[in-house]
């Protein structure tokens, strides 16, 4: 059995930035993730984050994962395993079982876990909702601006919130064409000025809209076009005011729920919280669960913008850190500006829903 | 109209758009940020004191207009892409507007472009004037272009190529 | 179809292979998810439900959803959004739940 001071799963903003404070304050870390690169979601953000300097504010998403990647894989102190997928957790005796590369299975026996798995893309219930051609957003991020295939030439977008804005936006560098925005809500949901970069390319934003039904060509099987129509203020569809639109895509951003089953695995208490997309554990300010010694980070933890990801990654990692003695002398500065720059991120209009659901949380 | 199609209503523009004694005197700033949302990049790229420093990082960002000389340092730092800046004495009867364009592929310096509004549609033809491309901009090039004068506070962005006639 | 030319971004590809899908040749690169590939030869529909035997494509392409199961060298359940293409790949669409041999 492999032995490691904090295991830290998942690669992604919040991971990589948890694996970096640990070892900055002098503990051993087991970075493990499935994919054969770090970086996480990180890889197709091809757009300016927002936020402050602290946060990498100015820079692309695909810059910044590859900053914190570089760090991470030149750190002494940071043992990465990529190809490397989870699968369950035996909090009997805190080991995980590790599936690396699909061959070999490897024990693992960690003093602290932090659990920084993200998040999956929702669904959405409508006729023929199963129809290929139909694809989460974060597929069509995936496999464009990381594979380079675009997903097809006419796309309808449902949901304007941040991910439904910014993909319409990639979809249109990439040269495809955006027929239309849908959102079933009265108003959209992401950042005005996400929303005003796709309106200028002449993109319609039609709110309170929602897909009826979606067709198939007869000859391919896949999708050929999508039926909208209108919902009024209780979000009934109202009938008359049917759409066509013809298009081989549909991209589907209606949220994201937090992958928590290595939560539920370790026995962590959860809550239902819509407002942070679904099952999410309670977790005190220094992100550790109510199992000691679990943290959680990142969209897991309460699904958020990247930037808060990566803040609550560096207090998941300072902390289980701190736990196991290890403090270069910078701890309380360290863990205090975090929970500053948290605070601030959350702490305007756009971070209400937020701040609702964290409030359900704490332990 | 912004909360629902992403377009900014002329009530929305006028508390942004600088005052007419300064747009007289030369190249100045014009950020359409309209909700506050935590973000503070463009008072870090400006080095001239015009972009006030945020007391809150969700503060709306303001701006003292009588220290912006128009540079533009601040159009490709903004993650929003709101940033533009605007000269309405580049001629008797035209203006120059500066914009944020990352779109492949790019409009060479004295091509015509179509000139497009904050809604997507076309409302005429313009020369480019620049394209600045470098390290700095880091692919968010910022394109100068040249539209009439009484259109300098409607084109918000150009289609390449576009429609000749 | 592939992304030529990106404002933003520029692709590292892998050297072209060769590999069957339902018996027909097709082209990829190495490396590169099998979904990818297939996708850009317009493969869009990869296996057929159990039940209704309705047309399925990929759904969240990072591994999460299991919509994109298809047979791999004769292998059945392969997430071929994840698997990496490799030359002369037997790839074929699943019916089903597919025979585990």
């Amino acid at each position: 059995m492999k032995k490691t001071e904090i295991a830290v799963i998942g690669g992604g903003p919040a991971g990589l930035m948890a694996s970096l404070a640990a070892a900055e304050m002098g503990a051993r870390v087991t970075l493990i993730d499935r994919n054969s690169r770090l970086g996480g979601q990180l890889v197709k953000q091809t757009h300016m984050f927002f936020g402050s300097e602290k946060e990498y504010a100015s820079i692309r998403g695909i810059d910044i994962g590859k900053i914190l990647s570089a760090e991470v894989l030149k750190n002494p102190r940071i043992e990465t395993m990529l190809d490397s997928t989870v699968i369950g957790y035996y909090p009997d005796d805190g080991v995980l079982g590790v599936e690396v590369e699909e061959k070999t299975f490897v024990k693992i026996k960690p003093e602290k876990v932090i659990v920084a798995t993200g998040a999956s893309e929702k669904f959405l219930p409508f006729e023929n909702n199963d129809l290929p051609g139909i694809y989460g957003a974060g597929a069509v991020q995936t496999l464009m601006n990381e594979h380079g295939v675009i997903p097809g030439d006419n796309v309808l977008m449902v949901g304007a919130g941040n991910i439904g804005l910014i993909v319409s936006y990639q979809l249109m560098q990439a040269g495809v064409n955006v027929k239309a925005i849908i959102d079933a809500a009265p108003n959209i949901g992401g950042y005005w000025v996400h929303a005003s970069k796709v309106a200028r390319l002449g993109v319609p934003i039609m709110t309170s809209y929602t897909v009826k039904a979606a067709y198939a060509n007869e000859l391919t099987g896949a999708l050929e076009r999508a039926v909208i129509w209108q919902v009024d203020n209780k979000w009934q569809p109202i009938p008359g005011t049917e759409k066509v639109l013809k298009v081989d895509v549909i991209c589907i951003s209606v949220g994201l729920s937090p992958l928590a089953e290595i939560l539920w695995q370790a026995g962590c208490k959860m809550k239902y919280v819509p407002q942070l997309g679904g099952h999410v554990a309670l977790r005190n300010e220094n992100m550790e669960t109510t199992v000691p010694g679990v943290y959680v980070a990142g969209d897991v933890a309460g699904v958020e913008e990247a930037s808060s990801a990566m803040i609550e990654g560096r207090l998941a990692g300072l902390n289980a850190a701190k736990s196991l003695g290890y403090d270069n002398g910078t701890f309380n500065e360290k863990r205090r500006e975090a929970l500053e720059q948290l605070e601030s991120l959350r702490s305007g209009p756009v971070g209400e829903k937020i701040r609702q659901g964290l409030a359900q949380l704490v332990s | 109209m912004l909360c629902t199609k992403g377009i900014p209503t002329a009530e929305d523009l006028a508390t942004r758009i600088p005052p007419e004694e300064r747009r007289k005197k030369g190249p100045v700033v014009m950020i359409e940020c309209f909700q506050k949302i935590p973000c503070n990049p463009c008072y870090t790229a400006c080095k001239h004191g015009a972009i006030q420093k945020f007391e809150d990082i969700n503060d709306l960002p303001s701006v003292n207009f009588d220290n912006c000389n128009g540079c533009g340092l601040c159009i490709s730092k903004c993650p929003g892409l709101a940033i533009f800046v605007i000269d309405e004495t580049y001629s008797e009867t035209q203006a120059t507007v500066s914009l944020p364009f990352e779109f492949f592929p790019l409009p060479r310096e004295g091509e015509e472009v179509d000139l497009l509004d904050r809604s997507g549609t076309k409302v005429g033809r313009g020369k480019v004037l620049k394209v600045r491309n470098g390290k700095y901009e880091d692919r968010t090039p910022v394109i100068t272009v040249i539209v009439p004068k009484e259109l300098s506070m409607v084109v918000r962005n150009i289609k390449v190529g576009g429609d000749v006639s | 179809m592939r992304i030529v030319k990106h404002p933003i971004l520029s692709f590292e590809r892998g050297r072209e292979v060769e590999f069957t899908f339902d018996g027909r040749k097709m082209k990829g690169y190495e490396g590169e998810p099998i979904a990818a590939a297939l996708h850009d030869n317009g493969v869009r529909v990869l296996s057929y439900s159990k039940h209704l035997h309705r047309a399925r494509g990929f759904y969240c392409a990072i591994g999460n959803c299991s919509s994109c199961l298809m047979t791999v060298n004769g292998e059945p359940n392969v997430r071929v959004c994840t698997e990496k293409l490799r030359e002369g790949m037997v790839v074929e669409t699943q019916k089903g739940r597919g025979d585990i041999k």
